[in-house]
């Protein structure tokens, strides 16, 4: 019987059980080296008839997103490995503490942006990028907002470079999703492999739920007692393909998953139609992006939203999470100041640094990005999902010239990044076990305090060689253990 | 803090409820159908559920033939048509989707599997060597579902609105089997007390589960009337309409007494009115002047209980 890594070679890359590359592929530690002999107890034919039976049971319990096409829609499920990736306790600790810091400097930043100004007129931000920002929001100016906290949920993307050392590759500060995935999977590997989890040591991710609640209730609009405070978590609906994500967490949270429809706006105070009658909704944790919140103030279009929703807000008769505008600080233009906003606003070195970025704004980033196109990453600005990114190694030479005229038309649409070496994971693949390309995304919950899940969601490339991890092309996902000390 | 049901959820969990005794109801005719109503030449009368259902015209659209393979592939597999099988199914797993953070995990995968076996058919399966088969399926996916929801569902308004909606469905298609099973007794023969008729009474009863029930009450011969008598009268049949108008009633007051509603009150008006209206109602008399225009009645009285509830619960507009 062939063990399982006999054959697993990471190459050049830092790989997440066996260290740095060239590490003569011992585990990482003696936590790691128990996990690696259990998986090899496991031949593969064993291994891939749990991951088919995982992938069956994904499907049949509807843990699935939907793409649509023109004609129809398709339930997918994001495509699950059943080979963990592993964090130990230092690693986490630093994961942790620099997704606190981040996101502390970011709700400053955003209160700031919405009141003095002061990070702009000091010239640490271009004050044209902010307020030039499409994400930027004019009518947040001076709205208050409980507590200061702009970004209760809150999505940090890690990646970990070839020397081991973690860097954030993107914030996600509007309405990031995944969280849901981070939870199942860890009931599916519970489920699918209890003769492999038992007595690891693993930090549970079962209380998400009850966690997004309490801090939710924390900012609630003043003069009710925690416990009459109503929340709801407001979703465009079924046909959103986040939907399975929306139904996890409002019953997670024990709170009516409503759409625009079931609210209706009186004397600034929103109301959910019950069976019984209107009652009053003190706190929206809402899924639905800005344009699409109230017709009244934004896209008059858009029939997801509540009229007067957005009126109600200002005057302080509900709470929105995240708050309106936050986009302005997860804009990967203004990601690549995020190193001088932390130490603007918090007087600290960041402890998750960036990856090093080119802003083809400036003049000698442009220069910089035109002089070394082939070697590097660019990005447009406004894109998510990882649409139009240009990987430089990659690509073709047609590529690489239309990119180039793309950015001497509009440079203020891109940024340009050095090729990071993603640190890669064992992953089940049609040739055996093999090394592939991982990133990571820990959720934050901020109210009083921040609150980080303890692992996240780690996608995976799943094509060999391939960088982007991103589901809509192609990336799977991961159990993520994150171990006791 | 208790947030009360949103509007819209007591609207999609009634409706699941109905969807779903629609589908087994259909389910059982078609079986029933199929192995009990053979006339003395070895014919099936396919023709009466396709006239009760006012379905001829669309069948006709996209079939030549009434036989058992063109009226199962009708009933069950064809999404075109509204009131098949494939169709039902789709709105409940619908009404079930947009419910999923409210009922249980175990209901939501059984309909989510349960749905997906049923798309998987084809031709192949509703052939008359199989059809009986795959209705038997289908009936106990819903039953299944059913025990379920007994065992797991949490049982505040939505428990209620979702038996009101099972209850309601069910007096509906009871009204529709009597329908039927009065047009196939005239046209089977006119002699109301021949063979073939008990044939025929036996498979109407079965219909409505109520067979076996029926001769535990009436060791006699099957008569007519004491058949419409005990699928509109009886008390302890469970599809009988009196049983499932009670069912409605007492969920529907419940809406109030056990979870303090008082939207409920103008839709229970409505049901003690239907529930005097069936004790009142002399069934020889009914059966001398054809039972249509008493049954056309009732399902228009039942539709009006729904549009109220709809109105004062369901948040909808008048």
């Amino acid at each position: 019987m062939q063990k399982l890594f006999e054959n697993y070679d990471p190459g050049r890359f830092f790989c997440e059980l066996f260290g740095p590359p060239r590490s003569n592929r011992r585990p990482v530690s003696a936590q790691v080296a128990k996990i690696v002999r259990r998986l090899n107890g496991f031949n593969l034919g064993a291994l891939r008839r749990r991951s088919r039976e995982a992938d069956q049971e994904l499907y049949n319990l509807g843990i699935t997103f939907t793409v649509y096409t023109e004609q129809t829609s398709v339930d997918r499920i994001l495509p699950f490995d059943v080979l963990p990736r592993v964090l130990s306790a230092q690693d986490w600790a630093v994961i942790e503490r620099g997704v606190r810091q981040r996101i502390e400097a970011i709700n400053l930043f955003l209160h700031d942006v919405y009141h003095d100004r002061k990070v702009l007129k000091d010239g640490v931000v271009p004050e044209d990028l902010v307020l030039g920002n499409p994400h930027y929001c004019p009518q947040m100016a001076g709205v208050k907002v409980p507590g200061g906290v702009y970004v209760h949920v809150c999505g940090i993307d890690v990646v970990r470079d070839r020397d081991g050392s973690f860097k954030v590759l993107e914030d996600n500060a509007r309405t990031p999703s995944g969280v849901s995935y981070v939870i199942e999977n860890r009931h599916l590997m519970l489920r699918t492999f209890p003769d492999f989890v038992a007595n690891v040591g693993i930090r549970s991710v079962s209380d998400y739920g009850p966690r997004l609640h309490q801090a939710l209730v924390q900012v609630a609009p003043g003069g009710k007692r925690d416990a009459d405070v109503s929340v709801a978590l407001l979703s465009p609906g079924i046909y959103n393909s986040a939907y399975f994500e929306h139904v996890f967490l409002a019953r997670e949270m024990g709170v009516p998953l409503v759409e625009g429809r079931d609210l209706t706006i009186e004397k600034d105070r929103v109301y959910m139609k019950t069976a019984a009658g209107l009652e009053p909704v003190d706190v929206i944790y809402r899924r639905v992006d800005d344009a699409f919140l109230d017709p009244q103030a934004f896209n008059p279009n858009s029939v997801l939203g509540v009229p007067g929703l957005f009126a109600a807000y200002k005057k302080g008769g509900v709470t929105l999470a995240n708050a309106v505008g936050t986009g302005v600080a997860d804009d990967k233009a203004v990601y690549a100041y995020m190193p001088r906003i932390i130490r603007y606003y918090l007087d600290q070195d960041p402890i998750l640094e960036n990856v090093e970025t080119y802003i083809c704004r400036e003049a000698e980033g442009l220069a910089h990005a035109l002089a070394h196109l082939p070697e590097l990453v660019v990005k447009p600005v406004g894109e998510s999902g990882g649409y139009g990114v240009l990987i430089g190694p990659q690509a073709s030479a047609a590529a690489i010239a239309k990119r180039r005229e793309e950015l001497k038309q509009n440079p203020a649409n891109y940024i340009a990044q050095p090729v990071v070496d993603l640190s890669v994971c064992p992953t089940l693949t049609p040739g055996g076990v093999e090394p592939r390309h991982v990133d990571l995304r820990p959720f934050a919950v901020t109210g009083n305090g921040t609150w980080v899940l303890p692992g996240g969601l780690t996608r995976v490339a799943l094509t060999k060689g391939s960088l982007v991890v991103n589901s809509s092309q192609g990336g799977g996902s991961k159990d993520t253990w994150v171990l006791e000390d | 803090m208790k947030i009360n049901l949103l509007a819209r959820f007591a609207e999609s969990i009634f409706w699941l409820a109905r969807y779903m005794e629609r589908v087994e109801n259909l389910a059982r005719l078609l079986e029933v159908t199929e192995t009990f109503t053979y006339d003395a030449r070895g014919n099936q009368d396919w023709e009466a559920i396709l006239e009760i259902n006012a379905d001829m015209t669309r069948f006709r659209a996209g079939h030549k033939e009434v036989t058992l393979r063109s009226v199962a592939h009708f009933y069950i597999l064809d999404g075109a048509n509204p009131t098949s099988i494939v169709a039902s199914l789709d709105m409940a797993r619908e009404n079930a989707r947009s419910l999923r953070h409210l009922i249980s995990t175990e209901m939501w995968n059984q309909i989510n599997v349960f749905h997906g076996r049923v798309k998987a058919l084809d031709r192949r399966d509703v052939s008359p060597a199989k059809v009986s088969t795959v209705c038997r399926m289908i009936k106990e996916g819903c039953q299944a579902h059913t025990g379920i929801t007994e065992g797991t569902l949490y049982q505040d308004e939505a428990w209620n609105f979702y038996w009101i909606g099972r209850a309601i469905e069910r007096a509906d298609q009871t009204s529709r089997l009597v329908d039927i099973g009065y047009l196939r007794a005239i046209r089977t023969s006119r002699d109301l007390s021949s063979r073939a008729q008990d044939t025929h009474w036996g498979a109407l009863l079965r219909s409505a589960t109520g067979y076996h029930a029926f001769r535990r009450v009436h060791r006699i011969r099957t008569d007519a009337v004491e058949v419409i008598r005990f699928l509109t009268q009886d008390e302890a049949l469970p599809r009988s309409l009196l049983t499932c108008v009670g069912g409605a009633r007492a969920l529907t007051r419940g809406l109030e007494t056990r979870h303090g509603m008082n939207t409920g009150r103008a839709a229970l008006a409505t049901l003690d009115g239907i529930d005097k209206h069936l004790r009142g109602t002399d069934v020889a008399a009914l059966l001398d002047a054809g039972p249509h225009a008493f049954i056309d009645d009732l399902q228009c009285r039942l539709a009006e209980y729904t549009q109220v509830l709809g109105r004062d619960c369901f948040a909808q507009d008048a």
